[in-house]
């Protein structure tokens, strides 16, 4: 899947990426990551991608911030104002998943509640080395490095998991019985 | 004048020479007490769910599968590395990790899941876990059963461990007289 994502995305853009930097009610952190990596020290204008100030223009939309509720219908507006091929980048964890306000009232829950998030950079602000990171996968430069981890203590003799899916499914049927 | 003035800024430019980092293409150390990606060590965690209670984003779910098996999820992706989980864990066994490049197309990929054995406890019947040598163990507490999978009616044996002289002397301890009293 990652790697037909890279395969698509370099198909799909071919040249220069454009970037539409989307505050949807950051501190400010992430925006200034954001910022940051355009500076001379991080500079992503190597890789020919450039901040534009019109979604129309862009290619790809950084979007920062958990959504709140006032800035829902403008993200939404902002994704459909771009021209189709399309990338989403959820910078910070507030993009990628909601961050501490993920449940909040006035906040909907992260970037993927308005907009489909294709890329997902966490950190509470990522180090600009992370955004690099996170668009040179995007453009298939680098190997992704993450991957789910799953530890076990014991691996059981008996078949606990058996008997726990049965449990559940005894469960069901009580919660089918009350409705 | 202003040819002067363009020469000038060409040296301006020259002398701090390059200063751009190539990042992705060479490895970049983080700073020292960088605070990365938090990660378990299945080996020591006793299931206290200490974490779970604590972290901020409630990134660290727990779940009960049956009576002897605790699962531990933590989602990265709302995680916001504040390192509470790794300062109160009792048994050190969450370390953060110098690792940010945690870039993923799937929030899947930043996930962590532990499957932690636990035992039952007498009294409230809720587990817990005495397998590991851990300050529970050291107390030697009357009441609990300490049921092995293969063995499950060895009933643990209890010491009694205080000291009669110290328990002599909490008894005829007495507080300090008030002044002038």
């Amino acid at each position: 899947m990652p790697g037909f994502l890279a395969k698509a995305s370099a198909k799909a853009f071919p040249k220069s990426l454009w970037l539409y930097h989307c505050n949807s009610g950051a501190c400010n952190g992430c925006d200034i990551e954001i910022l940051n990596v355009l500076t001379p020290y991080y500079d992503v204008e190597r890789f020919g991608l450039k901040l534009v100030g019109s979604p129309r223009h862009a290619d790809v939309m950084l979007l920062s911030g958990a959504v709140t509720r006032p800035t829902l219908p403008l993200v939404k507006r902002a994704y459909e104002a771009m021209p189709s091929p399309k990338l989403v980048f959820g910078i910070g964890s507030c993009a990628a998943g909601g961050g501490c306000w993920f449940d909040t009232y006035n906040v909907s829950g992260g970037g993927a509640a308005a907009v489909p998030v294709d890329y997902l950079i966490p950190g509470c602000p990522p180090r600009p080395e992370a955004i690099i990171y996170g668009v040179a996968l995007a453009l298939g430069l680098v190997p992704q490095k993450s991957a789910p981890v799953e530890l076990k203590q014991v691996e059981f003799p008996i078949d606990a998991y058996l008997r726990n899916k049965a449990w559940e499914e005894r469960n069901v049927i009580y919660r089918l019985i009350k409705d | 004048m202003w040819l002067t003035s363009k020469f000038r800024q060409i040296v301006l430019a020259l002398k701090p020479g390059t200063v751009t980092l190539k990042y992705p293409f060479e490895a970049r150390p983080v700073p020292k007490d960088f605070r990365g990606q938090p990660v378990w060590d299945h080996t020591k965690c006793i299931g206290c769910a200490g974490c779970a209670n604590h972290c901020p984003a409630r990134t660290i779910l727990l779940r009960d599968l049956c009576q002897e098996i605790r699962v531990l999820v933590y989602d990265g992706s709302r995680c916001t590395y504040c390192g509470r989980c790794a300062d109160l864990c009792p048994e050190k066994a969450i370390a953060m990790s110098p690792e940010f490049e945690l870039a993923a197309p799937r929030r899947e990929d930043v996930t962590q899941t532990l499957e932690l054995f636990m035992l039952t406890c007498n009294r409230c019947g809720r587990c817990f876990d005495m397998e590991i040598p851990n300050v529970l163990d050291k107390l030697d507490l009357r009441g609990y059963r300490y049921d092995n999978i293969e063995t499950r009616t060895v009933l643990r044996r209890t010491t009694d461990r205080m000291d009669p002289a110290a328990l002599d002397e909490t008894e005829a301890a007495r507080r300090p007289e008030r002044i002038g009293g």
